[in-house]
């Protein structure tokens, strides 16, 4: 909905800057051509080295997320993706969907106990006592489960996430 | 694969760009691309992700005999690819998919889109559409043209980074307020400053714009300047220097007019600008009613932020995210105890009284102060002490007051974010104090001028009159000289006092700023960061350790300035010009200053809610300040020799004069019977009626959103229950299951599998992954119901209808032995039949 903050050539500067950046991480593996669509990864540990995300707790399920075959290797394709998701022109209800994902530990689209207590313990750097991370996983599956089935699905995440005032200046990387 | 290789061929050279082609990105939301024809049948045959693509096979038949049908289907189809085109990156499909789609669908409607208009105008159509699209791209051209010229945007976005949006919250206000200044600057220097510098008299011709002979020996020392006077007393920074003449100028300019004017204006443009950012800032804040219901969710899920890109930063996010966890896992064990309601009131009320004792005790020290500077000022031999005493005050109350409040409030127990806004609260009506004295004192300083200038003004009448005689004494024939404006006796001008006064608080305003912000934070800075090594207690971590930025503090300072500022722009129509450079320099400064030698703040201070709180400051301070203007110049008489206003009985004659001799007559009558008070006061009476409408809408329409919300939450509670089947939304029926079954639970898959299957037809088809949207059409949103309707149904669907002969789970005492037959159900017996095949 009427998200399109930058006009062409700003997005198109936009591209540049990040196809560079992508390029940058690794020059000589990455060609300046791309128009007989090299099949070029670049491997997960570069990625996360970019500052943008190194010091980001879940930079390795972001990456996971986006990468192609779920390992963390990303492809131009998947860097666009990542970036573009991640911008402040991305729609909400794409940013929730990803988030999900995101968040999404064990890959079985559903937010169980087990992923809400590795989040916990990712955000606060495993400070928590058990019995802290354990309450904290109850609370928020007492307040986002509609379907009272003890975890949270896509539809349940989106409605909580839509209605946070934050969620939009936080799930945001400027680049 | 050929396809596939083709296609990118056309891609490359449908660009026509060296680059590579990582710009397909932007290729999303281009609506129109050339290409070529030969390619369509190719692509059509990719397909669609929305439309079968059916059309291809009308693909020939676009000629002249398009029936009215086909145009209308042809219409149609291109209007839902247009809209696949512009919902393309909501879609959550990888990029390589999404890229495909949107080209297929590009084609199509450039193809179609001329044949539609075929037969009937074509070319009007085809120019309507390219019309259509030049405005888009120019409209989106302005925009990005107007984003561009904000300025220090970059400055603002590192501040962000390294402290967090509350801090840069402030840097955006300042900015804002910077803004405004400008305009309002642009507005006292185009319209008032330079006509009287261009176009009037200039320095040395008339006594006001003269430095009296007296005077002239030091009006050029510098101490004589720093308290502005000499020189600059008599410049058009201040009211005092410009002329009464009413028209100046070729160009007819009617200085004293536009001098009123500008002045009101000032007001009237602040106040529009503060109440559209309040509008504006109250649309953005979403629904408050869902604050409470996912405190912990909201923490998990929205609390990292993703901006941070700096090690030490991320240090105290992690350590502020985990004490607002342990911060609310205090408050929800809290929660759980009985807590003593009757208790904490009682202690806010005593909190308050202690307050409003604190503040009433403020007030009279200070009554009493200004009252005792007032007889030290009509002795001799005043001390240091004494003439000082009132600024002394006012410094000890504003140092140790606000920490006291805060000792106090510690009784209320409020939420950090609320005691924040009322100790904000408080402090301000503190600083009322400040204000309530200075513009005492100013008001006296205005009653002894005025006094003064009785006197004044009868001697300078007879040294005029006594001039003329002595040189018409002398030479009849001859016009006399006149008398040098240096040396006629002049009057006390109160409003260039009262201009002077303003602009000696800002400027010193300003210097006390920045030599707290340089002496508090920076070489607070070095000397925690250099003599840390040969110290005996760790200065960085214990006291004083570094200085975190005071927001509140701050953002409280840049209100009150602006008050000043509004208040003293009448008469010192350069203090704008001030005001400009100071936020100008401040913000260079202050950016400077809170990334060398400030922390991010320990506690999580969530900026977006605040904002109207400050605007709502920034409004009352801008009423307070337009009192005592509305009230100088609607009661006090002008200075007989100073200012545009000079020989009228009132300022506002002005405006009679120019009614009377610039309008044609019927103006005047007009202005006339408006200025009726039997008309102004239904006038007034029909918008307090308004607003008392006004009112009771918005009252109607929020209850009538509370109502939405309540319906909803209802609904979400049923779907919930129906859906887990746990308690019957019907007591007839819960009094009948108690009635037949004492003991057995309600929960029955058969009949979870049959509300499944009643519910898939609806829905997609049942996917194995639900989450991954290829598996299922349309957006994630429906992706997300389907795999909500569909998840359970992979374990459901593969159990049989009939409920009879088996165990349905471990642990659940065997229902119904009976066999109903293809009705699961409760297996309560008949009467659930309707129910149960709903």
């Amino acid at each position: 909905m009427g998200n399109n903050k930058l006009n062409e050539p700003t997005r198109l500067s936009l591209c540049l800057r990040l196809f560079h950046r992508y390029r940058d991480l690794a020059p000589q593996l990455v060609p300046l051509d791309y128009s007989d669509k090299p099949a070029v990864t670049l491997p997960y540990e570069l990625i996360s080295s970019m500052p943008e995300l190194k010091d980001n707790p879940f930079r390795q399920r972001i990456a996971e997320v986006f990468s192609e075959h779920g390992d963390g290797n990303m492809t131009l394709d998947d860097f666009l993706d990542m970036f573009s998701v991640l911008s402040e022109m991305a729609p909400r209800d794409l940013k929730a969907y990803y988030a999900f994902k995101i968040y999404d530990f064990n890959n079985d689209d559903y937010i169980c106990k087990s992923d809400l207590a590795k989040t916990v313990n990712k955000l606060t750097r495993n400070e928590l006592t058990p019995e802290e991370v354990s309450l904290v996983c109850e609370k928020v599956i007492y307040e986002a489960d509609v379907d009272n089935d003890g975890k949270l699905s896509l539809a349940d995440f989106q409605h909580m996430i839509v209605r946070a005032p934050d969620f939009l200046s936080t799930f945001h990387i400027r680049i | 694969n050929g396809k596939k290789a083709r296609e990118e061929g056309s891609q490359k050279k449908d660009r026509g760009k060296t680059a590579p082609n990582k710009d397909q990105k932007e290729s999303e939301n281009k609506e129109k691309r050339t290409t070529k024809r030969g390619k369509e049948g190719e692509n059509k045959q990719k397909k669609g992700r929305k439309n079968s693509t059916s059309s291809a096979s009308s693909n020939s038949s676009d000629e002249e005999s398009l029936s009215e049908e086909e145009l209308a289907m042809l219409k149609d189809q291109v209007e839902q690819k247009k809209k696949l085109i512009s919902t393309m990156r909501n879609k959550p499909w990888r990029m390589v998919k999404k890229l495909s789609a949107l080209r297929e669908a590009q084609d199509f409607v450039e193809k179609f889109e001329g044949a539609l208009g075929k037969g009937k105008g074509k070319k009007l159509y085809a120019y309507k559409m390219m019309m259509a699209k030049k405005w888009v791209k120019f409209k989106r051209d302005f925009e990005n043209f107007k984003t561009q010229c904000i300025p220090w945007e970059m400055k603002i976005k590192e501040v962000e980074s390294h402290f967090g949006s509350s801090v840069a919250s402030y840097f955006i206000f300042l900015r804002w307020m910077y803004g405004v200044n400008l305009v309002l600057f642009g507005l006292i220097f185009g319209l008032v400053i330079i006509p009287e510098v261009l176009m009037g008299m200039p320095y040395g011709s008339l006594p006001r714009k003269t430095v009296p002979r007296a005077e002239q020996a030091t009006a050029m020392d510098f101490s004589v300047l720093w308290d502005f006077e000499g020189y600059i007393k008599y410049s058009a920074l201040f009211y005092g220097y410009y002329n009464n003449q009413r028209t100046i100028g070729w160009l007819k300019y009617r200085l004293p007019m536009a001098y009123f004017m500008v002045g009101i204006s000032v007001f009237g443009y602040s106040l529009m600008v503060v109440i559209r950012s309040m509008a504006r800032n109250a649309n953005e804040s979403t629904a408050d009613g869902d604050d409470n219901n996912f405190i912990f969710s909201w923490k998990m899920f929205t609390s990292w932020d993703y901006l941070i890109g700096n090690p030490e930063t991320a240090d105290n996010k992690f350590a502020s995210i985990t004490t607002s966890f342990k911060e609310s896992i205090v408050d929800e064990q809290e929660s759980n105890k009985d807590e003593n309601i009757h208790l904490r009131r009682f202690l806010r009320v005593l909190a308050n009284v202690l307050i409003i004792c604190c503040l009433c005790g403020s007030g009279y020290l200070i009554y009493f102060v200004v009252k005792r500077s007032q007889t030290f000022s009509k002795m001799q031999n005043v001390g240091w002490y004494e003439r000082n005493e009132v600024e002394i005050v006012m410094s000890l109350l504003g140092m140790f007051c606000p920490p006291l409040f805060e000792t106090i409030a510690a009784l209320e127990n409020y939420h950090p974010r609320i005691g924040l806004k009322w100790q904000l609260g408080r402090i301000f009506a503190l600083f009322l104090g400040n204000l309530y004295t200075f513009l005492l004192a100013l008001m006296d300083d205005v009653n002894e001028k005025l006094a003064e200038e009785d006197v004044v003004k009868n001697i300078t009448h007879w040294t005029l009159l006594g001039h003329h005689n002595s040189s018409a004494a002398n030479d009849s024939a001859v016009t006399p000289a006149p008398l040098d404006p240096a040396d006629v006796p002049r009057g006390p001008c109160w409003e260039t006092t009262v201009g002077i006064e303003f602009v000696r608080l800002t400027v010193s305003d300003i210097l006390v700023t920045y030599i707290t912000i340089l002496v508090g934070d920076f070489i607070r800075a070095c000397f925690v960061r250099f003599v840390n090594y040969c110290w005996c207690w760790d200065l960085e971590a214990g006291f004083p350790s570094y200085a975190e930025f005071d927001i509140s503090g701050n953002v409280l300072g840049l209100v009150f300035n602006q008050g000043m500022i509004w208040m003293g722009s009448f008469y010192a129509p350069g203090l704008v010009g001030i005001n400009v450079l100071r936020l100008l320099t401040s913000m260079y400064f202050q950016c400077w200053a809170v990334m060398s030698s400030n922390v991010p703040h320990a506690r999580v201070f969530k900026a977006s809610k605040s904002n109207n709180f400050y605007m709502g400051l920034l409004l009352l301070i801008l009423f307070l300040s337009l009192l005592p203007v509305a009230y100088t110049i609607m009661s006090l008489p002008p200075s007989f020799d100073c200012g545009p206003f000079s020989g009228k009985k009132r300022m506002y004659d002005v405006i009679q004069e120019t009614i009377e001799l610039d309008f044609p007559l019927f103006v005047a009558k007009i202005f006339s019977y408006l200025a009726n008070p039997g008309l102004i006061i239904p006038a007034i009476l029909l918008m307090v009626l308004t607003i008392y409408y006004l009112n009771a809408v918005s009252k109607a329409y929020q209850r009538a959103n509370a109502e939405l919300k309540k319906k909803m939450q209802m609904q979400r509670e049923e779907e919930k229950s129906k859906r887990n089947n746990k308690a019957s939304t019907n007591p007839m029926l819960q009094d009948l299951e108690d009635l037949l079954t004492p003991s057995t639970k309600s929960e029955s898959p058969p009949k979870q599998a049959e509300d499944k299957k009643t519910e898939s037809p609806n829905g997609s088809s049942p996917a194995r992954k639900p989450g991954r949207g290829e598996g299922l059409a349309g957006s994630p949103m429906a992706g997300g119901r389907g795999a909500a309707f569909t998840a359970p149904s992979p374990v459901f669907v593969a159990q049989p209808r009939t409920l009879g002969a088996r165990a349905p789970y471990p642990g659940q005492p065997r229902p119904w032995g009976h066999p109903l037959g293809p009705v699961p159900g409760r297996g309560r017996g008949q009467p659930c039949y309707p129910r149960a095949a709903r």
